[in-house]
């Protein structure tokens, strides 16, 4: 047995990635190497080679859509559109260099299974540092636990079903704030930062801040028994008991919306990091789609025969697992399809489930933990052969892989058990974006640039990207508005008018000759296209026929 | 003419007395005098008509009976003026001529005696009464005799006195009654039918073809249900009927002027061609004689080991099977059992045990001995030469005759279809088969596979009788898709068939069943049992509800999101107006403008999703909605503005490059304003800028080249 575990958060605080030194782009012109004095040669003379290959996954530009003729200025803009993206995309391929952190791995000696491996064995040997990060919090006083890890992955909070909330540096198990709210906690989160503390409790949403001290209770969201929050938007989604779907935005106070779902209790909820959609799943089955601009689901997808017991969504948005009663786990694809990639029958169906960063899948069934992975990250966990299993003293009641970490949390009937899962978490943060590491000071400035920052909640759909689209409906509306407006189409195309001509040759007989011709021609023009397009349409027809088998000689005598 | 005018006027008269015989009870004590009266005017109108029969139309002017001071038409009624008093009565002397009284008065003795019969002639008496002589002349009379034939009063025999009596007036009233509304209604059905046939439309035709082969379908069909025999004999009956007319008419041969045209074009063109070929083989496809059993006995002869007729039976049934498609139904057993004699592959004993098996599962031989008696029946029907219907009554049959021509020919087409999708499935079949006896025969010793196989050929024979049917098969996909790769293209057609299967199918795929190493513990085992046990039940219920739950709101959403046309009817346009009008259908159908059908749905092939179809425009309003100049599309636009400039998406050199502005300035400079020589401009000395040209010759090399270099550029 070989285990490698890559706990990323190890190194030391590092400034912005992408604030890295690079050579100059003069350099790149001049591809001859430059003489030194001692002339000594350059062993890679020139610039560094482009990664043309990493660069792809930079591209933003969607070349799909085949562009009509354009006219040389338009042509000119698009082309320098083009240049800068892959300038850009060249450049954020050459940062990649600065990722230096790799993830962890486990791998069995030749054909072990790694599902055999027990946290023990791994706690033994990893390094000391990382071992500290399995630890057990035996708390069988206060009922089964929520947890929530904040978004840099540093703090932990914790609330137990009988009124216990906590938060702590769980690196440092520094413990920040111990209360008993003396009321039933269904769901605890961290709001933007982990200074601020949302609780849901058996009547009413309080917040506290990491003192213990409450600061709101929002009457207006009762009855909360999950809670979401949306980082970029600044919106905390409650779903209560009464079928609500509730949409807080905590930098003003203000309930942006309120929808009703009109499906009963609703106590199945995650969201969508990718497009900030929130996933609601139901007792008949289905998962919905919400967005706080739509007053109904954007989409709608039946998943199980019996109801939804528990979703998690991948960090890029692409799959979702979802566990029914049927006791069932299907990976759904959320591209666009929702069409189940691959499913599985658990002995006892799972309650809970979670993705790391990183796209493994961790399902907790009774008392049970187990882990799946996939090929790497952006490809579906593969429900072959489960990665690591765990078996905890309580059954789990919450799931949540550590971000920055290769750590899986779990909350259960006997308190918290923080598991080692390596390979779990992105080795590399962010620092302006999610610092691990960042001071009082960083997170105060850090607050104020992501509000600055802050994306309005109305644009939160589907595809992200078609907000990069043009509004079609209006920009049509408009121009027919426009037309009616004037009395005429500006933008038509004005009738050709013949050149008077001199000598004689202007004559009215040979200024309709002219237009004729002209028109002639534009009709000419017409006819051919429109055969041009025949054409296309019938070698479209003609193309996706193709047999599906070779045909060979012999299949002559078979008819 | 008038004598015949006449004559039929005086018809209608006897005619119109006939009824007032019919009352023969009726009380004559009160109106006695009244029939007497009645009696007169009879005979007036008699005289009348008599005394039209010369042609002219004399006018009987009303004449004046009473006496009255006043002379006026008021007074004159000619009302019963012959009871009372006429005009001759008055003019005549009181007292009558002594002459006319005497004849009169013997007249009326001549009438008043009773003439006597005079006897016959002895001649006459003894030809009537003559005595037998000759034995012919007995003979004859025997003959007479035995036939009950009037011998003495010629007039009627008894048959036809018994028949004269039989019928009562009423009753005969009643069939001429009868007889003359059939007449009518002959005739109103041939005018009508004339009408139709006038009517050029062909559409209308069309739509009247298509109801008359439906509604012979649905009759053959109930007439199948009834009695499967009748059915199939009367099709064997249509078919040779339509061979019949084939012959007399030769409408497919090429001998019209059409076909000619065609024939010549032929040679050139490849579509007329092949329009000649179809028309050909649509010929020789009627013309041909239909298999009658003996002629298919020597094909299965000896294979059968059975001696009853069983192999001729299914042979006639296949036979009849590939255009008949009725009849493949209901022969499927045996058609099994043709195909497996058919596979060349399979060993004699192979077959034969699998047909006693077979059999076996069917109580086989009573089924066999009513397809016998089936058969026979349909030979001697085929043999009788006057079909059943020829004695139905003339009208039903000429209509018959009218509807089944077209009928024909729909059902032709119908079963050529059936037959066809029949024979691709046989052989599909008949390969499956091979292929999973040979897998089977592989792997397995011959005693142990039998009921495996018998079960999967079951399946097979399932399938392929019934080609409309969709039944999930995972075995023998599974199986075909191993080894038959010829098969494959098949699979996405089933897939994209119906919507629910395919649902079920995504909601209950076999999903590997999980084998963690840790199997979590169940707390309180016994408590829990019944309650998983329940709860397992009712996940078994509970499935069908959540798919049709969920279909239906599909379902629901789809008719909601599509577009909705606009009505334009205006109530009471074109029909009677007042309360509670309802403008009719027709109105309504005609005046509804439909809505341009929008694009197809993103979830139009996802069976397990909503997707909604609302535009979300609070984001609508932060996209970009105008078309700056130099783009002509919105697509070459969007391409510009797709590539983000925050410092969140790029490296900071990036970001700084994509938001340098175009024109640096410097904190704490004077930005001059632009002069003539910044801009290598050059004017006419009179301008303000004329300056530049006078200054060249004052000034220093240096400043010459500088001046040079700008105006370059």
């Amino acid at each position: 047995m070989e285990t490698a575990p890559k706990p990323g958060g190890d190194a030391p605080p590092k400034k912005n990635k992408l604030r890295a030194k690079r050579k100059k782009p003069r350099e790149r012109r001049n591809p001859e190497p430059q003489r030194t004095l001692s002339g000594a040669q350059d062993p890679f003379p020139g610039p560094a080679p482009a990664p043309v290959e990493a660069a792809r996954k930079f591209r933003r530009i969607d070349k799909s859509k085949k562009l009509l003729h354009s006219k040389s200025k338009a042509r000119s803009r698009l082309e320098a559109a083009e240049a800068e993206e892959e300038e850009a995309s060249l450049r954020a391929a050459r940062s990649e260099l600065l990722l230096a952190e790799e993830p962890g791995f486990l791998e069995g000696e030749d054909g072990e299974d790694t599902a055999k491996i027990r946290q023990t064995d791994i706690v033994e040997a990893v390094d000391i540092a990382s071992a500290a990060k399995h630890f057990d919090l035996n708390l069988r006083q206060f009922g089964p636990y929520r947890l929530n890890y904040s978004r840099t992955g540093r703090h932990l909070a914790l609330g137990g079903r009988r009124g216990h909330v906590a938060a702590l540096d769980w690196v440092t198990k520094k413990l920040m704030c111990e209360i008993n709210v003396m009321e039933a906690v269904r769901d605890i989160r961290f709001l933007h930062s982990e200074a601020l503390l949302a609780v849901a409790q058996n009547r009413w949403l309080h917040i506290y801040d990491n003192q213990g001290i409450e600061l709101h209770c929002i009457r207006r969201c009762d009855r909360i028994t999950q809670l979401e929050f949306l980082p970029f938007h600044f919106l905390l989604a409650t779903a209560s008991e009464t079928g609500f779907l509730t949409y807080l935005d905590v930098s003003v106070g203000k309930i942006v919306t309120a929808l009703n779902a009109r499906a009963g209790r609703l106590d199945v909820m995650t969201q969508n990091p990718y497009n900030a959609i929130i996933h609601l799943g139901h007792s008949n089955g289905t998962v919905s789609l919400w967005s706080p601009a739509m007053k109904e689901p954007l989409a709608k997808i039946l998943c199980h025969r019996g109801g939804v017991r528990a979703m998690a969504v991948d960090s890029t948005g692409t799959y979702m697992a979802t566990s029914g009663l049927d006791h069932q786990l299907k990976i759904f694809d959320l591209r666009g399809t929702f069409q189940p990639l691959s499913s599985r029958t658990l002995p006892q169906g799972a309650g809970h489930l979670a993705f790391s960063q990183r796209g493994l899948l961790a399902a907790g069934m009774g008392d049970v933990v187990n882990i799946w992975s996939g090929q790497g990250k952006g490809s579906p966990p593969s429900l072959e052969k489960p990665y690591l299993t765990h078996r905890l003293s309580g059954h789990v009641h919450g799931l949540q892989f550590c971000p920055f970490e290769d750590v899986l949390g779990v909350g259960h009937n006997g308190g918290i058990t923080s598991m080692l899962v390596p390979g779990a978490a992105e080795p590399n943060f962010d620092g302006l974006e999610n610092n691990p590491y960042r001071s009082r000071k960083q997170r105060q400035e850090w607050e104020v640039k992501a509000l600055l920052e802050k994306v309005p909640a109305e644009l939160i759909c589907l595809d992200p990207r078609a907000l990069a689209e043009v509004d079609v409906i209006t920009l049509e509306q408009e121009k027919k508005e426009r037309i009616e407006r004037l009395g005429y189409d500006p933008e038509a195309k004005a009738p050709f008018h013949p050149k008077p001509k001199q000598k004689g040759r202007s004559s009215t007989a040979s200024l309709v000759k002219r237009k004729r011709k002209v028109m002639d021609e534009e009709h000419r023009d017409k006819v051919r296209q429109s055969l041009k397009q025949k054409q296309q349409q019938k070698e479209d027809g003609k193309k996706p026929k193709p047999t599906g088998t070779r045909s060979s000689a012999l299949d002559r005598f078979m008819h | 003419m008038s004598v015949t005018g006449a004559s039929e006027s005086l018809l209608a008269l006897s005619q119109q007395e006939q009824p007032v015989d019919l009352p023969r009870d009726y009380p004559l004590s009160a109106s006695e005098d009244d029939e007497d009266s009645n009696g007169e005017r009879k005979h007036r109108k008699l005289l009348e008509a008599i005394s039209s029969l010369d042609g002219k139309n004399r006018w009987k002017l009303a004449e004046r009976s009473e006496a009255n001071q006043s002379v006026s038409e008021f007074n004159i009624s000619s009302e019963g003026i012959r009871e009372k008093l006429a005009l001759s009565d008055l003019f005549q002397p009181i007292k009558m001529s002594s002459s006319l009284v005497t004849v009169k008065k013997q007249l009326k003795r001549v009438k008043a005696k009773k003439t006597v019969a005079l006897p016959l002639n002895k001649e006459e008496v003894a030809r009537i009464h003559r005595e037998i002589r000759t034995p012919l002349e007995q003979e004859i009379l025997n003959i007479l005799h035995k036939y009950k034939q009037p011998v003495t009063d010629p007039l009627l025999t008894p048959v036809e006195k018994a028949s004269l009596q039989a019928m009562s007036l009423e009753e005969a009233k009643m069939r001429r009654a009868e007889l003359q509304r059939a007449r009518a209604l002959q005739s109103y059905y041939e005018a009508q039918a004339r009408r139709q046939k006038k009517i050029k439309s062909k559409k209308y035709h069309r739509v009247v073809k298509k109801g008359k082969a439906k509604k012979a379908l649905k009759d053959l069909e109930t007439l199948r249900k009834v009695s499967p025999t009748a059915a199939a004999s009367e099709e064997l009956e249509k078919m040779e009927k339509a061979r019949m007319m084939e012959r007399m008419c030769l409408k497919h041969q090429n001998n019209g002027k059409g076909t000619k045209s065609k024939s010549f074009r032929a040679k050139y063109d490849l579509k007329s061609r092949q329009a000649m070929q179809e028309q050909l083989a649509k010929n020789r496809e009627l013309t041909q004689k239909l298999q009658v059993a003996s002629e298919s006995d020597d094909e299965a002869g000896g294979v059968e080991e059975d001696g009853l007729m069983v192999p001729d039976v299914s042979a006639v049934l296949m036979d009849t099977k590939g255009s008949n498609p009725w009849m493949c139904r209901s022969c499927t057993c045996h058609s099994r059992e043709s195909e497996i004699q058919k596979d060349p592959e399979l060993p004699p004993e192979h077959v034969t045990l699998k047909d006693s098996e077979s059999e076996e599962e069917e109580s086989p031989v009573a089924e066999e001995n009513t397809l016998l008696k089936e058969f026979e029946e349909r030979q001697s029907l085929r043999k009788r030469p006057e079909p059943s219907t020829y004695a139905e009554p003339m009208v039903c049959q000429e209509t018959q005759a009218f509807s089944s021509q077209e009928v024909l020919s729909e059902l032709k087409a119908l079963s050529r279809q059936l037959s066809k999708e029949d024979r691709q499935s046989r052989k599909q079949k008949v390969n499956s088969i091979e292929v999973a006896l040979r897998s089977q025969e592989e792997e397995k010793p011959l005693l142990l596979q039998r009921p495996e196989r018998i079960q999967t050929l079951e399946k097979l024979s399932k399938e392929g009788c019934s080609p409309n049917m969709e039944i999930p098969r995972p075995v023998l996909q599974g199986q075909q898709r191993e080894r038959n790769p010829d098969n494959q293209p098949e699979a996405p057609k089933k897939k994209r068939k119906e919507q629910t299967i395919d649902l079920q199918n995504l909601l209950t795929t076999k999903s590997p069943f999980g084998k963690s190493l840790a199997v979590p513990t169940l707390e309180e085992l016994e408590g829990e049992e019944e309650r998983n046990q329940k709860q397992m039940i009712k996940e078994a219920f509970a499935g069908d509800d959540v798919i049709r739950d969920f279909l239906k709101e599909k379902r629901e959403s789809v008719e909601a999101s599509k577009p909705k046309g606009v009505e334009l009817t205006l109530p009471g346009w074109g029909e009677w107006g007042g309360g509670g009008l309802q403008p009719s259908a027709k109105n309504r159908r005609r005046f509804l403008m439909n809505a341009p059908e929008g694009p197809p749905r993103e979830d139009k092939h996802l069976p397990n999703v909503i997707i909604s179809e609302k535009r979300n425009i609070h984001a609508a309003a932060h996209q970009v909605h105008v078309l700056p100049y130099p783009f002509s599309h919105h697509q070459q636009l969007e391409r510009t503005i797709q590539v983000p400039v925050g410092c969140t998406w790029n490296t900071q050199r990036a970001f700084q490059k994509l938001t340098t502005p175009k024109v640096v300035t410097k904190p704490g400079h004077v930005i001059e304003p632009i002069k003539a020589e910044d801009v290598g401009y050059l004017s006419s000395p009179r301008s303000d800028l004329s300056v530049m040209q006078r200054i060249p010759k004052g000034l220093s090399v240096w400043h010459r080249k500088q001046l040079k270099d700008n105006s370059a550029g």
